[in-house]
């Protein structure tokens, strides 16, 4: 949970000049991004924008080539030996310091990725048990709560195998809640389900919207993001092309390009 | 000539107890050698999945040398060329012990990596978010997955493993061939005492196998 001392002045993350290359390939090329406690981010763009890279990069999932990523005031790895103190340049990172790091900030897969030898609740406990070094009884608890939150309470003994793809994705939002972060990030949350399975894991993150939690989301859900977002980013071509409310962004996007991708999405609306 | 051979069994099962001798000597051999083996094996394998190459070269060394060169060479090796270069005697269920094991660990070093590098990516990356080590990631949420999909060839290894300790009558290592070569001197019945010999192997491992055919049956419906 986010202190609400800090809340008010200081940004949750603060997102100075980070790039991402892979080989010759920029995909990130420079994005600068502060995020407030309770901010909900909505990031759109085309397909190889660079916006799941993006939101990859804020847990080390990637690690940047160029810039620096804060969480709550600090600065994470440090600077390479003969450069300034600048945001430029490729940072050293000690993989103890990132595993803290991702401790606070859990994240949700587009692919769900739970943990097909254990249950639900073995899902959900599992962080708890291991990375938190909880006792039995104490993550049984914990973990039949968040599954309750998910309102999948009844399907706590269940293996992944047996859950639909809604209800397994509901289990990993459970998993990440466990684990108490600071931040939560979705990497297309909804992409791998069924039309008719999109709506019960949309409602389940907008309820958590309600809570306050502080989130970034990857989507092509255009009308979630709408209704979801406190903030909406544009991304095209590595950098963020334009952002703003999802007022602004989505209903009166000023840049070209904005309001193409926005055409193409909503071609078959009804 | 053959078909006027009279067959008699009496010799060898006058001397059960030399056969049991063996037997014994045939399972202690095994024991040390599947858990040296996969123990080493496991450890080898990983180093070999491993990003820095200052571990997996050496690991990828290791594999390649003892896949590569046939044990009954490396027993023989320790037994006979190691004690000129080391200080000490090596016994002769060292000597096999050695042989089998890092050829066993050069096989299912293989597996394992094969077995890690099956499981999906994204298995590590959700154990990661969840501010797992790369260490914990791999013993709580790879590794028992993988170890499932590696079950049946992990078997295989082992009746692999099996048959192997008849090499260490090489280096006249009390186990059942050895046995069977010291009856067949005594009485002069290769005949009688080798076939004996055969089907004790074949009715050790022969429920093995079948247990093994059993696992990977059910493995493959549980898998779906």
């Amino acid at each position: 949970m986010t202190t609400p001392a800090a809340s008010a002045t200081q940004p949750l993350l603060r997102v100075r000049g980070l790039e991402k290359r892979f080989g010759d390939h920029a995909v990130l090329r420079g994005i600068d991004l502060d995020v407030m406690p309770g901010d909900r981010i909505a990031i759109l763009g085309a397909s190889g924008s660079g916006k799941s890279t993006l939101l990859r990069c804020l847990n080390f999932m990637e690690r940047p080539s160029a810039g620096v990523v804060e969480l709550a005031g600090q600065a994470i790895g440090r600077t390479a030996p003969g450069k300034g103190a600048d945001t430029t340049g490729e940072r050293r990172y000690d993989e103890a310091e990132l595993t803290r790091v991702r401790q606070r900030v859990g994240m949700v897969f587009q692919q769900f990725n739970l943990f097909p030898h254990m249950t639900a609740l073995g899902n959900v406990m599992e962080g708890l048990r291991t990375v938190r070094g909880q006792r039995e009884a104490e993550a049984h608890t914990r973990a039949q709560a968040e599954l309750a939150r998910v309102g999948l309470a009844d399907k706590a003994e269940a293996y992944p195998a047996r859950l639909s793809g809604g209800q397994k994705q509901r289990v990993a939002i459970a998993r990440a809640l466990a684990m108490d972060p600071e931040v939560l990030l979705f990497d297309e949350p909804t992409s791998a389900l069924d039309p008719e399975l999109v709506g019960e894991v949309l409602r389940t993150i907008r309820s958590l919207a309600e809570e306050g939690r502080t989130m970034l989301l990857v989507t092509h859900e255009i009308g979630f993001a709408y209704h979801f977002a406190s903030r909406v980013l544009f991304l095209h071509d590595g950098v963020i092309h334009e952002q703003g409310t999802p007022d602004q962004v989505l209903r009166h996007p000023t840049e070209p390009r904005t309001r193409a991708f926005i055409e193409r999405h909503r071609e078959f609306d009804f | 000539m053959s078909s006027l051979y009279k067959w008699n069994f009496g010799p060898v099962l006058e001397n059960l107890d030399v056969l049991w001798a063996g037997a014994l000597g045939t399972l202690r051999l095994f024991v040390i050698c599947v858990v040296l083996g996969f123990g080493f094996g496991l450890v080898v394998g990983l180093g070999r999945h491993a990003r820095s190459r200052w571990v997996h070269l050496p690991a990828t060394a290791f594999v390649e040398f003892f896949r590569n060169t046939p044990v009954l060479v490396q027993i023989l090796w320790f037994y006979y060329a190691l004690p000129i270069l080391l200080p000490f005697q090596i016994s002769p269920l060292t000597a096999a012990a050695l042989g089998i094991s890092l050829n066993s660990a050069a096989f299912s070093a293989e597996i394992f990596r094969g077995g890690i590098e099956s499981i999906d990516r994204g298995q590590a990356e959700a154990a990661r978010a969840l501010g797992m080590t790369a260490a914990q990631a791999m013993r709580r949420i790879v590794l028992p997955q993988a170890l499932r999909r590696m079950l049946p060839a992990l078997t295989n290894r082992g009746i692999e493993i099996f048959k192997m300790t008849t090499l260490a009558s090489a280096v006249a290592y009390v186990e059942l061939l050895q046995q069977g070569k010291l009856l067949s001197s005594l009485n002069f019945n290769p005949i009688e005492t080798y076939t004996v010999i055969a089907l004790v192997f074949f009715l050790c491992l022969f429920p093995l196998v079948q247990a093994t055919y059993a696992l990977e049956r059910r493995l493959g419906r549980s898998d779906a």
